[in-house]
């Protein structure tokens, strides 16, 4: 059972230039080019070292607190009356989400290359909080880009960067939230190349990144792999995760995408109903298209400009999804759905009340999915949902949102 | 020879260099870049970079994308700017230029796109965020109709990226003058010179420098090294001055560049 029986050719993936099947690549201007080959280039290279795979696995472990548990939610399976319940506690890794997988990886990996200063996106404000640690930890600047609403619903994760030593730089311009953020966050690569490192947070953006993102945050699945055989003794019916960009998702698939009898579902943002500019569900409502440096789906109109999206939850409220998740879709290894605001919120809910777990609103995303194909599935069969970051930073805008002031 | 390889070679011949500005098809209106288009030529221009709006311009700094945010705004599309070129076809024979992103390309379609674009009497187009290396499909296309696909050498690239860039670019090489977007502050290093020389070795191509241009005294430092100087957020800054005041500075800038 242990044994890793598989589809090769979805192991080798990306190609030389990027890709996986149709989509990825490298759309990027000329000026970044040369970073990108160098990054690919230190990746591989680190990626052999022994010295920097021992630093990285000491810090995973003391540092991160890895391996996250895989724990067996017995209220929510029984208040549920079907399939067993696993939850993958990515909330429980050091800052609170799985971020901090691949913020810590390339962290690490920028300051082996010699960089000085370490720049981010961040939606949630969760990968801007990892990456900031990373820059703590490794004692490099670091400015993170955010839209100006995500600022005011993650205002707690602001004064967390803040208080990590990094600048919050605000972008007020176009959608306000992470689509914006990664372009403000490109034109400064662009301009400060030669000392920064761009620590992408999801599996997006131009060829390595796709990559280099999912190969740290794979120790997600690799760690849930072992823990499940060990605890059922078998390995799970489903794997259910949100995707934003997808990068918790990957990192949950990815030592799983051989195993057959293994189903998987990815759960994006519904926002308030499959109608443009009111969700960000990108394999549900959009098309194939280049954002950002690579080609994947994306919300767009007929003429080609970028569509403004909405979610409750500020990290998967986000225009374009990353190349992977489009190639295993077409593939047919995953399916795709979508969890609307209405459906993440009571799921955030009752998770607290029936395990003691507030759950991001993001992660709340794939638990909506998660209780509607448990309740379907005998009670003989496992789901493994990825529970990718911690509530406490959705709390205060839940209440905003229940008209409740703080 | 496509219209923009004659015009260099016309402006070679006579020892002088390429002026070519750049200016946001529909800000604020398609009738002010008509009405652009004109003045432009009639100060001097040589080639005219005609940018298309895209919502995510992300080699851009903020004059530009505020440019597209109203053009945007004005409804402007890739085929209204295509419809905008056919019509200034009956008057002016200068070489047009599109400036856009390649998702918009994507979405209208490669093979459409290059011959609607050739149709409608655009000479190449420039696409920031399409190296050569992912232009495979187009510039197969594109070599029948003479429609030039003009790609960017930045400073961080190496040599091996010189190679195949300025082998893929035709009608000209775009040199991008500083490490950074649309806009910035000119800080030219001091190697550029010798960089350039290097490049139009290597290619036997004209070079033009974009990027940060915009006082004329900059324009003659730039033309003394390239063949040609590109004049962008300077110019879109001043689109909606008075005629005459923009008229003085393109004619300063046309002066400043031989
Ligand atoms: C807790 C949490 N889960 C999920 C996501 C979505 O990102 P991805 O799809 O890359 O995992 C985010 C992004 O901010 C997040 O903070």
């Amino acid at each position: 059972m242990t044994a890793r029986k598989g589809a090769p050719a979805i192991k080798k993936l990306p190609d030389k230039r990027g890709y996986f099947g149709a989509y990825g690549g490298r759309f990027a201007p000329e000026t970044l080019i040369p970073a990108l080959d160098e990054l690919e280039k230190a990746y591989y290279e680190f990626k052999k070292d022994k010295a920097f795979q021992q630093e990285l696995s000491y810090l995973t472990k003391n540092y991160v607190g890895r391996p996250t548990p895989l724990y067996f939610a017995k209220r929510l399976t029984e208040s549920i009356g079907g399939a067993k319940i696993y939850l993958k506690r990515e909330d429980l890794a050091h800052t609170g989400a799985h971020k901090i997988n691949n913020a810590l990886g390339q962290a690490l990996l920028a300051k082996k290359m010699g960089k000085k200063r370490l720049i981010a996106e961040t939606g949630a404000g969760q990968h801007g909080v990892a990456t900031a640690t990373g820059a703590a930890l490794c004692g490099l600047e670091c400015e993170i880009y955010m839209g100006s609403d995500d600022i005011a619903r993650q205002s707690l994760n602001v004064f967390r960067m803040k208080l990590l030593g990094a600048e919050v730089a605000e972008v007020s311009i176009g959608s306000r939230t992470l689509k914006d953020a990664i372009n403000e966050a490109m034109r400064d690569w662009t301009t400060n190349v030669a000392t920064t490192h761009y620590v992408l947070g999801t599996v997006f953006g131009p060829h390595p990144f796709p990559l280099i993102v999912r190969d740290f945050q794979s120790v997600i699945g690799k760690e849930a792999r072992k823990q499940i055989l060990e605890a059922e003794g078998k390995l799970p019916d489903y794997l259910i995760a949100c995707i934003g960009g997808g990068s918790n998702a990957m990192g949950l698939f990815h030592f799983f995408i051989g195993d057959k009898g293994v189903s998987m579902i990815g759960v994006e943002a519904g926002g308030r109903g499959i109608v443009p500019g009111e969700h960000a569900a990108r394999f549900a409502g959009g098309s194939i298209g280049i954002l950002q440096g690579t080609k994947s789906f994306l919300l767009q109109d007929d003429d080609g400009n970028i569509l403004s999206t909405h979610s409750v939850s500020a990290g998967l409220d986000y225009a374009a999804v990353g190349p992977e998740h489009a190639f295993l879709r077409d593939s047919g290894r995953v399916e795709y759905t979508y969890a609307t605001d209405e459906e993440a919120l009571s799921a955030f809910e009752r998770l607290s009340r029936t395990e003691g777990i507030i759950p991001a609103l993001e992660s709340s995303h794939a638990l909506a999915e998660a209780f509607k194909v448990a309740s379907r599935l005998s009670k003989d069969k496992v789901v493994i949902v990825n529970l990718s970051g911690r509530g406490d930073k959705d709390v205060q805008h839940v209440a905003k949102i229940k008209g409740i002031e703080l | 020879m496509s219209r923009i390889e004659k015009k260099f070679k016309e402006v070679l011949r006579r020892r002088g260099k390429a002026f070519i500005p750049y200016v946001m098809a529909g800000d604020p209106s398609l009738e002010r870049t008509r009405e652009m288009v004109a003045i432009l030529e009639e100060c001097g221009a040589d080639i005219i970079e005609l940018g298309v709006p895209f919502s995510d311009p992300l080699a851009d700094g903020p004059t530009i994308q505020g440019a597209a945010q109203r053009a945007l705004g004005e409804g402007v599309t890739l085929g209204k700017v295509l419809d905008l070129i056919g019509s200034l076809r009956q008057s002016t024979q200068i070489p047009i230029v599109l400036m856009t992103y390649y998702n918009l390309i994507f979405r209208y379609g490669e093979e459409k796109f290059v011959r609607d674009a050739s149709l409608a009497g655009a000479d190449g187009m420039i696409v920031p965020d399409l190296p050569p290396d992912e232009a495979g499909s187009l510039l197969s296309l594109s070599k029948d109709p003479g429609f030039d696909i003009i790609f960017l050498v930045a400073p961080t690239s190496t040599y091996e990226r010189i190679k195949k860039v300025t082998r893929a670019s035709r009608g000209f090489i775009y040199y991008v003058s500083i490490t950074g977007i649309t806009g910035s502050k000119l800080s030219v290093d001091p190697s550029i010179g010798s960089h350039i020389a290097k490049i139009k070795q290597m290619s036997g191509k004209p070079v033009a420098v974009g990027f940060g241009i915009s006082t004329p005294h900059e324009a003659s430092e730039i033309a003394r090294i390239a063949d040609g100087v590109i004049v962008g957020s300077a110019i879109v800054k001043r689109v909606s001055d008075s005629n005459e005041n923009l008229k003085d500075y393109l004619i300063a800038l046309r002066k400043a560049i031989r």
